[in-house]
């Protein structure tokens, strides 16, 4: 006998975020590696920040795949937050301190302006989905 | 790499995410047109893999970071199958889309290892 129990993954248009997602997950994670592979000692600081965002670009992808069930929607927002409270500041201080956060340092130098201001978009995105799924949940 | 191959891959891989974005949105489901499209960007990116891998034997080496080049090429080589994967698990029109964004991830990347190849590493 086969129960049909709701499945806790996520259909429909946030699937398309959630790929937008793992693929800046991927982009940051390869970035990251090539940093920290060929060039740790020229910028250790930078470069682990690299690496954090790439660790929560993975966490974020996760989670919104599987944002149907409590924990991971919570997990979600802090992770979106997360990066957009990251692209803010890093993109601000890659502007204004252009010889710590030069442009190669994180995905999110200039405001991401190397990947197409996805970096920058992305958060907004992910907000407004993980929004629009709590509004369906107390209908 | 060998410009005229790279060229012609990013305008296939182009071609097939606009093509499965426009499909996709039109509320078509997964099919041999938007799963053929992923399958063959899949066979140019393996193509490119061989001629990664043959052309600094033939005195075409790469000027730029070679262990760069190889992280985006290895990368993008797993964005097609996941596309494919996904088509099959999650069989609705949003993953037609997601295969279309897929293929024009492939694109950026593409050009971004022609670049990495050619330009030589700070």
């Amino acid at each position: 006998m086969t129960e049909i129990r709701p499945s806790r993954r996520i259909t429909g248009i946030g699937t398309v975020l959630t790929f937008v997602y793992a693929v800046m997950a991927l982009a940051s994670t390869g970035r990251s590696f090539v940093q920290i592979a060929s060039r740790f000692e020229q910028a250790p600081v930078p470069y682990l920040l690299s690496a954090a965002a790439a660790v929560v670009y993975i966490l974020a992808t996760i989670a919104l795949l599987l944002s149907r069930s409590r924990s991971w929607y919570r997990i979600a927002w802090v992770a979106v937050l997360f990066e957009l409270v990251g692209v803010i500041v890093v993109g601000t201080l890659s502007l204004v301190a252009p010889d710590v956060f030069h442009a190669d340092a994180t995905v999110w130098s200039r405001y991401g302006s190397g990947y197409v201001w996805i970096p920058l978009v992305l958060p907004l995105f992910g907000i407004w989905y993980l929004a629009s799924q709590r509004k369906k949940e107390k209908r | 790499m060998i410009l005229w191959f790279t060229i012609a891959q990013i305008v296939v891989a182009v071609v097939a995410g606009v093509l499965c974005i426009t499909i996709g949105l039109a509320g078509r489901r997964p099919g041999d047109v938007s799963v053929g499209s992923l399958a063959v960007v899949q066979l140019l990116l393996i193509a490119q893999i061989v001629v990664a891998i043959a052309a600094p034997f033939a005195g075409n080496a790469p000027v730029g970071d070679a262990l760069e080049f190889w992280t985006y090429l290895v990368s993008a080589a797993v964005l097609p199958i996941a596309g494919v994967v996904w088509a099959f698990v999650d069989r609705g029109r949003w993953s037609v889309v997601v295969m279309g964004v897929l293929a024009l991830a492939v694109a950026v990347m593409t050009y971004r290892m022609h670049v990495i190849w050619t330009v030589p590493a700070a």
